[in-house]
């Protein structure tokens, strides 16, 4: 009998070869197939417009860092969620364990209705 | 968990990974392949990870150093004038050699001097729940025993989102 840590990463290893996979042969076939007609005029940024200047780098608006900083606080939840669903719909276990996410999630969600009426979230 | 040969050469593929990312975040001129550098170098901390049977250390290494950390660093890039000039260096090169050696002569000596055999084989059966289950066994610790210190740890993250928003709020 395969141990149980080989099964459950062998299926990890395949989701990533798969992944890999498929970015390989999208990018295989795109080079293969696309007619390949190069000059000057497509190599700009926009075929019919403004021509581009030098710099290709701008600063960007500091309010989207409020955007990273609120992905970020999800993304902390995201790894609380983690053992929760693991275990929240196995035998033995009580009922309030669901409840005690539901509390969990509902206080973060007051966060981003602070955000909203604060209008942090509206773009000016 | 595998057996040897297999872990070893997968272990050796992983730290090659993370290590020669590493070094090249610090020699690639432009700041944003660096952070992108970053990235790889996480994710083959936490294939490690998940070697050592530590899944959900593995699962956080991913979610918060590969997805969040690496998203600010790179908010923060965008966010940078003159990113053009690329990865600058500067005059403290004496006192990081100084830094760096001393940290790597510390580490290297408790590598050395630790006793890495110090799990006998009759483990407790908490730790060995851990070393089969780890994803099931905090949940279970974290939602029934210490269900205040989660609930506390949401308040901490709401007061996180808060305090976020007052600092950037008006400008």
């Amino acid at each position: 009998m395969p141990d149980a840590y080989v099964v459950n990463w062998t299926a990890v290893a395949l989701a990533f070869l798969v992944g890999l996979g498929a970015m390989a042969i999208m990018l295989l076939a795109s080079i293969l197939i696309s007619p390949r007609r190069p000059s000057e005029k497509k190599g700009i940024a926009y075929e019919s417009g403004i021509l581009p200047t030098k710099l290709n780098w701008t600063q960007f608006n500091v309010r989207y860092y409020i955007f990273g900083i609120l992905f970020l606080i999800f993304d902390v939840e995201a790894v609380f969620l983690f053992p929760w669903a693991v275990i929240f719909a196995d035998s033995g276990i009580p009922a309030y364990v669901f409840y005690e996410m539901i509390i969990f999630i509902a206080v973060l969600l007051l966060g981003v209705l602070y955000a909203w009426r604060k209008g942090v979230l509206n773009w000016r | 968990m595998l057996d040897n040969t297999f872990s070893e050469i997968v272990f050796w593929i992983l730290a090659t990974l993370s290590i020669s990312s590493a070094i090249l975040v610090i020699y690639l001129k432009s700041v944003f392949r660096s952070a992108l550098m970053l990235l790889l170098s996480f994710v083959g901390v936490a294939g490690i990870f998940a070697m050592i049977n530590a899944e959900f250390l593995a699962i956080v290494q991913v979610l918060i150093y590969g997805g969040g950390i690496t998203v600010l660093i790179i908010f923060a890039i965008m966010m940078t004038q003159n990113v053009n000039q690329g990865n600058q260096g500067n005059h403290l090169q004496i006192i990081a050699l100084f830094s760096t050696a001393s940290i790597l002569s510390i580490l290297t000596y408790s590598i050395i001097q630790a006793q890495w055999d110090i799990l006998p084989n009759d483990l407790p059966d908490p730790i060995v729940n851990v070393f089969i289950n780890s994803p099931t066994y905090i949940g279970k610790l974290l939602l029934n025993e210490f269900v205040l210190a989660f609930e506390i740890a949401g308040i901490v993250l709401l007061a996180a989102i808060v305090g976020a928003l007052s600092l950037v709020r008006d400008d």
